[in-house]
């Protein structure tokens, strides 16, 4: 391992190249006094690269019980944990199965689609239904809302949440106890339990992303964060492209770091732009190729006639598969219900 | 807050320093830098740097509220819910009250569908003393293409609002309160723009009509001061059907209908424009009969009502609207616009 990879500020480590020590095992034998000698530099600094280079040596002492490494798991272990994982559901049946049970804890996923398909109403369906309570076979979760359009509208939201109420007194375990031992049941208490942020730059944007550590450690119940969308301010007032992509990568990286560390499901609205390919123009989600990579899980929505599907376009556990769904009265349901509707005409 | 001053942070001293010396002086400079990016400019080790980004983007994030609150809010401070009834009443019963303070509600339609009349009206309606369900305050109209006329604006008034308009001196106040501002080029429009922001802090403006042009400053405005704005958009015709379709979907399905390809109209400004309003309403003819279609918003389902424009501006003929499914959400028609122009003269005079 080189010099150049430990988190040391430029000038020591060109006084430490320069005066010989260009790889980690150069430093592994050295006393703190000998190193300040020879970089002509305080003792308690020669300390603290010592310190930073024999973090970085990693390897070093586990215990071997379970991993060689560590911080690694096995993959036996994660299957166990897969296992057990609850997922937060879109209250759609079909869609659900596609998303392998609904949206997972511990990943990033993007939803993507034209104007008006229903991304915001699939982010404000996930930041309710992530409060089912455990009963209920949910998660009794909190929300984190980054609306960065201001497409966010409290009526819906109350329409939502008033809807998923309904619902689940009505499926739910039936017994008169058992519902008066949920009095927190209410929309009221569903829409307190969302943490609304109003982003209006691209600067505020990246902020708040790094406060939301701090902020969730003091907030633990919260299992999910919906940006809505991550692109807004990204495609506006840009002129260095390679800047974006490095924000944007570092922001993603972040956003999986949180999702990692938290236990909780990260959900991206992006928006759809053109790509000429094989001849013609293609709708294609927004921020380019290197951003594809950055999500988990992909989800396109579309329509398809007159209906509204969603396509799992990446996933690496999840086969490729598009199923239906509807935006209704009371957001977002299985499509196979309404069908009964007078439709328009065009001439 | 992104151009909150690093100095003003509370940084430790030397760190604070060290900033000013490279020229970073405001958050956006320094969020605009990955960490390792700023650890080379700044020549401080990896944890100094963290601790700062950490700090700086505590003090740069927006503060947060609970949903609940917000909607308190909404319905304590401000007038009829935070909503401008539009007076067709299938169209404010769909948008849970009218246009939505505080977004940006676009208008879309080919030319002379309506687009100009509707926005009268509601300049008059958020012109109108409380007590006949206006809002009571000055509108600002920036009307770029030069359509805004008094009479018209006047004749829909004392039509639909007989009572006030009879009333002496009325007609003048009420024409008083909407200002007309008519910029000739880009420039000058973003200009206006300015200028509208600084007439809003002193001025009791209730509405923001931009005929029709898009600027995406509005969108910021519409928050700021918590007042509906409408901008309106022209129709271009699509070049390509194709352009429609994810390269997943099938390839040869919508193409080879000629028919409709011939009447095939997108707005004129593209998908980036299209995710940036939040609330769209087309406004189209198919077979002889106009319709005004929600086609983007995020409290209402899609629907279509059929109007008619008449001497009182647009009236809704069906309360209940039409269902709209599938991509004609996005197309905009215009099938028999020609002929139909005819009979909208002879309806009008």
């Amino acid at each position: 391992m080189e010099i150049n990879t430990l988190p040391i500020s430029a000038s020591t480590r060109g006084k430490l190249i320069s005066t010989g020590y260009t790889s980690l095992s150069s430093l592994s034998s050295i006393s703190p006094s000998r190193l300040a000698q020879d970089l002509r530099i305080q003792e308690s600094e020669a300390v603290e690269i010592l310190k930073v280079a024999s973090v970085n040596c990693g390897v070093g002492n586990s215990d071997g019980t379970r991993a060689i490494v560590a911080g690694a798991q096995t993959a036996w272990d994660m299957l166990h944990e897969e296992e057990f994982a609850r997922r937060i559901t879109t209250s759609c049946e079909e869609f659900d199965q596609i998303l392998g049970g609904g949206i997972s804890l511990k990943e990033v996923t993007e939803f993507g689609g034209v104007p008006g398909i229903g991304k915001t109403q699939m982010g404000i369906q996930l930041a309710v239904n992530v409060q089912i309570p455990v009963d209920y076979g949910g998660l009794g979760g909190k929300a984190i809302y980054i609306d960065t359009e201001g497409s966010f509208m409290v009526e819906r939201a109350l329409q939502i949440a008033e809807a998923c109420v309904e619902d689940l007194l009505d499926n739910g375990p039936a017994r008169k106890d058992f519902r008066a031992s949920q009095p927190n049941l209410s929309a009221k208490n569903l829409l307190r339990d969302i943490f609304y942020f109003r982003v209006c730059s691209y600067t505020e944007q990246i902020a708040l992303v790094n406060y939301l550590e701090k902020f969730i450690s003091e907030h633990k119940e919260v299992k999910a964060i919906i940006v809505d969308s991550v692109t807004f301010h990204f495609r506006q007032d840009f002129q260095d492209m390679a800047l974006r992509t490095r924000l944007l990568s570092n922001m993603a990286l972040k956003l999986m770091q949180l999702a990692k560390k938290f236990n909780l499901a990260v959900v991206l609205m992006n928006q759809v732009t053109t790509k000429y390919c094989d001849g013609s123009f293609r709708l294609t989600l927004a921020l380019g190729d290197s951003w594809s990579h950055t999500c988990t899980n992909r989800v396109i929505l579309y329509w398809e006639g007159n209906e509204r599907y969603a396509y799992m376009d990446k996933s690496p556990s999840l086969p490729s598969a598009s199923a239906p769904y509807a935006v209704t009265s009371k957001g977002i349901r299985s499509s196979a219900s309404n069908c009964k509707r007078i439709k328009l005409m065009q001439a | 807050m992104a151009n909150k001053f690093i100095s003003q942070m509370n940084l430790p001293k030397s760190v604070s320093n060290v900033f000013a010396a490279r020229n970073i002086i405001t958050a956006k400079d320094a969020l605009s830098l990955t960490e390792f990016e700023l650890m080379e400019l700044l020549d401080v080790g990896f944890p100094e740097v963290a601790s700062a980004v950490k700090h700086i983007s505590e003090l740069a994030s927006p503060p947060y509220q609970t949903v609940l609150l917000l909607l308190e809010q909404r319905y304590e401070s401000e007038h009829l819910g935070g909503h401008l009834p539009t007076c067709l009443r299938g169209l404010d019963e769909a948008l849970c009250g009218g246009i939505p303070f505080g977004a940006l509600t676009e208008l879309v339609g080919p030319a002379g569908i309506g687009k100009t009349q509707f926005c009268l009206k509601l300049s008059l309606l958020a012109s109108l003393p409380a007590r006949y369900g206006g809002l009571n305050g000055h509108v600002i109209y920036i009307d770029v293409e030069s359509k805004f006329t008094s009479k018209r604006l006047l004749e829909i008034g004392a039509c639909s609002f007989p009572e006030i308009f009879q009333m002496d001196g009325m007609a003048k106040e009420m024409a008083g309160r909407i200002l007309v501002l008519r910029p000739v080029s880009l420039s000058q429009l973003t200009e206006s723009l300015e200028q509208v922001k600084v007439a809003m802090l002193k001025n009791q403006v209730k509405l923001l009509v931009i005929d029709s042009m898009a600027a995406l400053i509005s969108g910021s405005l519409a928050e700021f001061s918590r007042i509906p704005v409408i901008v309106t958009n022209q129709v271009r015709s699509q070049s390509r059907v194709a352009t429609c379709q994810y390269s997943f979907q099938e390839k040869d399905k919508t193409v080879g209908d000629p028919e409709r390809f011939n009447s095939h109209l997108v707005a004129a400004l593209g998908n980036n424009w299209a995710h940036a309003v939040t609330i769209r309403l087309v406004l189209e003819a198919s077979s002889g009969q106009r319709f005004i279609k929600i086609a983007k918003s995020p409290i209402s389902p899609a629907l279509a009502f059929p109007f008619i424009i008449t001497s009182a501006g647009i009236l809704l003929q069906d309360n209940d609207g039409i269902e709209v499914m599938g991509p004609q959400l996005n197309s905009i028609s215009c099938a028999g616009n020609g002929d139909f122009i005819d009979f909208n003269n002879q309806k009008l005079q």
